[in-house]
């Protein structure tokens, strides 16, 4: 799609109306994952291993099947396969194995067994009559141990084809990337700074835990009520684990309680469908939050190795990374997408990134906004900061000095397009908090960041009422006010207010096949073709006012709402508005609607700058955010106040993972710390204002411009507070969080 | 499980006496209630103090102390117009738990009774001299707040036995009160350590002073050490110094997902000083 072709002057594009599912939400209308209920319905209850690594030895549930309110008891017998028969392998049989452990569990809190009963209560009760047997087994929970030669092997030909021989069986998977000769580069450099940096893993920490309600019958036909952010991959996947076609369980998503990446796969639904296809009834699952900690997916843990080399001049002339990514007991740690980002937001001429995927006695990793790329950016920002410092550069100038643009070569490999790094970097340098004064205690840290984003396949119908409203149907479940978004943007082709467009998250039988809600793909795709599916309405339009004045269709064109003759006939007839088309469409052709699918190709990557003022209490080690500025290019923002939602988000999410946020294991591989007490998200008053600039550097990829913001706003947080802190306290923190004890620590032996 | 809800203390101690099982009095909850769901402890009787005449009064007495009923709330207590200038470090200790909707029924009786070493009224309590009245099988008699607490969730109380009423003394002259908790956080959280200091000038000098310590320790301290250390000085350098020591010297924590041993113990010694100094301006009147 060529820029020419880009629309750029806009009547409800960038306007800022209410969400249409805001009046819901605030009154608690809203029906989220746990608000569902059927006729007959049972609870559910899932019984979870207390160790890190054990062998099942047996479970015996007849006690708890001899109770009356019992109705179902599953395990690991329930459900599709055996491993790797022909039709369940590779992920499928990962996410079954997650969902109900096999012979051995890999983590505390993995599901061993389930329970539908006629109470949750009653459920809850008839886990505790469950006798499992185990052989308790070594565990690792660390990544640099895990990849030890004496550590404990999770799985045995786990690995693939990309893991260099030699090393230990936890290593699963190995990226390596880059271009020019770095060691050539390291010894141009004036300055060359070799570090080493360490992360815990966090969780999404969304509000609402998973919950679902599933209904299946002996004759594999199904329904699915649950919080996702992608239904039609539920639907894939449990009918994958269950044995049954996928077309014959419909899922439904609910309203979506937070997401962040975390419910982009299932956890509970596949078994509250096999509780019920034993039950025969309907079965309800809700989680609390410690199974939410224990047994969903959090981050990657990370351990990196950066070393960067640069002139005087600020012009860095090699950089290396390794990106060391534990992701719990199943491939699939990002230690790719660490190694690809790390670097990207630099035009660099010697480059040189590795990435390790590794397992270890923990959950399953799921996304969290940008996966894998907020660690790199810590490391490396954090060497970039400390070159500034020792060779004294202004941070916001070094980083112009290397910026990447259009036509630079990413240091993962391809060359960019339009971007807009630079525009943030110029615009944080004008920002009035960049020159603000800091007091004494105060430290000030920038960081840029980069995310891909992403495409998908999408689906989305659009259908023109009597009256002349339209109703548009999409299949990405709105986790960040999307439903504006596809309103405005249909309003816009349509040229009819906002208001009159109800946007609806169709089920998995209203709609063709969605990817998930995520990699900052829906306003770019789910919107690309929603604008589609309105000008494939429009022209339908069109062709009615054509046929009404007896003229060509191609003398028809579509301006504010209304049909226009155009060409040699302009003038010749009033403007036809679109209700007067609907009004009587089923006497002239039938009803008219539009749709479009495709997998969109174009998602245009996205930058961000942040800033951010920090003060250290040295006699405590305690951390206070006191100013925070997000800078990002959104392409084109459509909705801007949801934009700087996502903007406002992803820094209060960082200022969580870099301060106090943390996945705490014990010496006996047990989760400490899975309540929201001890998992300390920042609370209201931890959180300074945060201000937003919002950066337009149109999207060649889209037809109004649209860049995904969804994930870049998380990935430089990390870095910019690491930076500020680093800069108060006058000790340089390698290790997140940065909560009050380590920095005391620091501060101690600096 | 059994709920009950006596008319009076009397009655709630015959109760507690003939329960068998686990058996918890409710206050305001927020730690009973929240310990059921999560299934840490599910009692066998729960007796309800809270309909009991005069549990939510705040009173005092004709001689300057205080009452207070077992079931009366931090929010209560906060929005009394008199008890906060008497006791400023009590009121704030009990006002930092949780948030609105917890301060509307949480209680000093409950925050003491559940035996967290972490309980932020408790500290101030100490520190203010407050005792409490106990009814049980054998009448009723008074105890220290600092003789409750006997280990992490365990107290001196017998089986039966139930606290009545919560006894603050008279503030007198020249005397202030504070608390503060160190959490990693603004809100919301757990203190990692906590210090409450009551002090009395002559002039500008201490002549007399307690101390005591939250969360580095089995249960809350009394810290004698440290309430020498400031005594007949003006809380001059060398004094803080010296209370610092003595404050970090009392401590015996554990390393715990919340804290590690040297950071509770450095901070046990930062914040004692903090303290000291804010209760000291409150002697003197000044606003702090
Ligand atoms: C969201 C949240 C935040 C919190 N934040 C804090 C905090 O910041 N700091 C803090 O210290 N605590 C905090 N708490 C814990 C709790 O709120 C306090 O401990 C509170 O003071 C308990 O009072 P209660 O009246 O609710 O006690 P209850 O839950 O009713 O009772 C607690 C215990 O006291 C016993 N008990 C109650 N009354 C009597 C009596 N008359 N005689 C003998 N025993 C009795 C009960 O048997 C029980 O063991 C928090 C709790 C929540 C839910």
């Amino acid at each position: 799609m060529a820029l020419d072709d880009q629309k750029s002057i806009f009547t409800f594009v960038g306007t800022r109306p209410d969400r249409p599912d805001g009046l819901d939400k605030v009154t608690g209308r809203a029906r989220f994952g746990a608000d569902a209920h059927a006729p007959g319905m049972l609870h559910g209850a899932i019984l979870r291993s207390p160790h890190a690594h054990a062998r099942i030895v047996k479970i015996d549930a007849s006690k708890a099947e001899a109770l009356k309110d019992v109705k179902a008891v599953v395990t690991r017998a329930d459900f599709a396969e055996v491993p790797f028969e022909p039709g369940l392998e590779g992920e499928f049989w990962n996410v079954l194995e997650n969902v109900m452990a096999g012979e051995k569990t890999l983590y505390d809190g993995h599901a061993v067994a389930a329970v539908a009963a006629t109470s949750a209560l009653a459920a809850r009760d008839a886990l505790k009559l469950i006798e499992v047997e185990y052989e308790v087994l070594p565990h690792v929970t660390d990544v640099d141990k895990a990849m030890e030669a004496d550590a404990p092997v999770i799985r045995e030909g786990a690995a693939d084809y990309s893991v260099p021989e030699g090393m230990h069986p936890n290593v699963v998977r190995y990226h390596e990337s880059g271009h020019g000769d770095v060691e050539a580069g390291f010894a141009e450099a004036d300055l060359v700074v070799e570090d080493s940096f360490v992360t815990e893993a966090t969780h999404q920490g969304y509000i609402e835990p998973h919950a679902c309600l599933g209904s299946l019958g002996t004759d594999g036909k199904g329904e699915l009520w649950c919080t996702t952010q992608g239904h039609w991959i539920a639907q894939k996947t449990c009918a994958a684990l269950l044995g049954i076609e996928t077309s014959q369980l419909r899922v439904t998503a609910s309203e979506i309680g937070g997401g962040f990446g975390g419910k982009t796969t299932v956890f509970i639904e596949p078994v509250a469908l096999a509780l019920s296809r034993k039950a025969n009834r309907p079965v309800k699952l809700v989680m609390n939050r410690s199974e939410v900690f224990r047994a969903t997916g959090p981050t990657s843990s990370a351990s990196m190795d950066i070393k960067i080399g640069m002139k005087k001049d600020g012009t860095i002339t090699a950089a290396e990374g390794t990106f060391r990514l534990q992701g719990g007991a199943f491939p699939g740690a990002p230690g790719d997408m660490t190694a690809m980002c790390a670097f990207a937001p630099y035009n660099l001429t010697n480059v040189r990134q590795v990435g390790y995927d590794v397992m270890a006695n923990r959950p399953k990793q799921a996304a969290y906004r940008a996966p894998g790329a907020p660690m790199g950016a810590f490391a490396v920002e954090s060497v970039l900061d400390e070159l500034c410092n020792q060779l004294g550069l202004d941070p916001v100038d070094m980083r112009l000095k290397n910026a990447a643009a259009e036509g630079s070569k990413a240091s993962y490999g391809p060359t960019y397009e339009r971007i807009g790094l630079v525009e943030t970097l110029e615009a944080a340098k004008a920002h009035p908090h960049y020159s603000a004064p800091l007091k004494p205690g105060q430290g000030r840290g920038i960081s840029c960041g980069f995310w891909f984003n992403h495409g998908g396949e999408t689906s989305v119908s659009l259908a023109l009422s009597e009256d002349g409203s339209a109703q548009v149907m999409v299949g990405t479940p709105d986790i960040g006010g999307s439903r504006a978004s596809m309103a405005l943007m249909a309003a816009e082709i349509l040229g009819i207010p906002y208001e009159n467009i109800r946007v609806t998250i169709a089920d998995t039988a209203s709609l063709g096949y969605n990817d998930v809600s995520h990699g900052s793909r829906v306003t770019y795709a789910s919107g690309l073709a929603t604008i589609k599916a309105a000008k494939h309405a429009v022209e339908k339009l069109c062709e009615r006012a054509a046929a009404k004045w007896g003229i060509p269709v191609d003398a028809v064109k579509w301006e504010n709402g209304c049909a226009v003759p155009s060409g040699p006939n302009a003038g010749d007839f009033d403007p036809l508005p679109l209700a007067d088309i609907t009004a009587d469409m089923g006497a002239t052709g039938g009803p008219i609607s539009g749709h479009f699918e495709a997998t969109p190709e174009g998602a245009g990557v996205s930058f961000g700058t942040h800033i951010v003022d920090a003060e250290v209490d040295p006699e405590t080690g305690k951390t206070s955010v006191t100013r925070y500025t997000v800078i990002q290019d959104a392409g084109k923002a459509i909705h801007p106040t949801y934009v700087e939602g996502q903007y406002q988000g992803g820094a209060a999410q960082g200022i969580g993972w870099a301060l106090n946020e943390e996945y705490i294991y014990g010496e006996d591989g047990r989760l400490q710390n899975s309540i929201f007490l001890d998992y300390r998200i920042p609370v209201a008053s931890d959180l300074p204002m945060i201000d937003t600039v919002i950066v337009e550097v149109p999207n060649p990829g889209h037809p109004f411009g649209v860049r995904g913001v969804g994930e870049t706003g998380i990935v430089p947080p990390l870095a910019a507070i690491a930076n500020a802190v680093s800069n108060a306290a006058g000790v340089r923190m390698r290790q997140l969080p940065m909560s009050p004890p380590r920095i005391l620590a620091a501060l101690k032996d600096k | 499980m059994d709920y009950h809800s006596p008319a009076s203390f009397a009655e709630a101690s015959a109760l507690a006496i003939n329960a068998t099982g686990i058996t918890r009095f409710l206050a305001g909850g927020t730690d009973v209630l929240v310990q059921l769901r999560s299934e840490l402890v599910t009692p066998d009787t729960l007796i309800d103090i809270k309909k009991i005449n005069g549990v939510h009064d705040i009173t005092r007495n004709s001689d300057g102390s205080w009452t207070l009923g077992v079931a009366a709330t931090g929010a209560e207590m906060s929005d009394h117009p008199e008890l906060g200038l008497d006791w400023p470090g009590v009121v704030e200790a009990m006002d930092l738990i949780g948030s609105t909707q917890v301060q509307g029924r949480a209680t000093l009786t409950g925050n003491l009774c559940n035996g967290s070493p972490a309980a932020d009224s408790v500290p101030a309590m100490v520190a203010a001299g407050v005792t409490v009245t106990i009814t049980g099988p054998e009448g009723v008699r008074d105890m220290a707040v600092e003789d409750i607490p006997t280990g992490p969730g365990k107290t001196a109380l017998a089986k039966g036995e139930v606290i009545s009423a919560i006894n603050i003394p008279a503030r007198g002259e020249n005397g202030g009160d504070a608390y503060l908790r160190f959490i990693p956080r603004t809100e919301m959280d757990i203190a990692v350590v906590g210090v409450g200091v009551n002090l009395r000038l002559d002039g500008d000098t201490i002549t007399e002073a307690r101390v005591s310590l939250g969360a580095v320790a089995p249960t809350v301290l009394l810290v004698d050490d440290a309430a020498r250390a400031i005594i007949g000085t003006t809380l001059d350098d060398a004094a803080l110094d010296a209370l610092a020591a003595a404050a970090s010297g009392a401590c015996n924590p554990i390393d715990d997902k919340r804290g590690t041993i040297a950071f509770r113990t450095e901070v046990a010694g930062v914040l004692a000083k903090r303290t000291a100094k804010i209760a000291y301006a409150r002697a003197k009147g000044e606003q702090a």
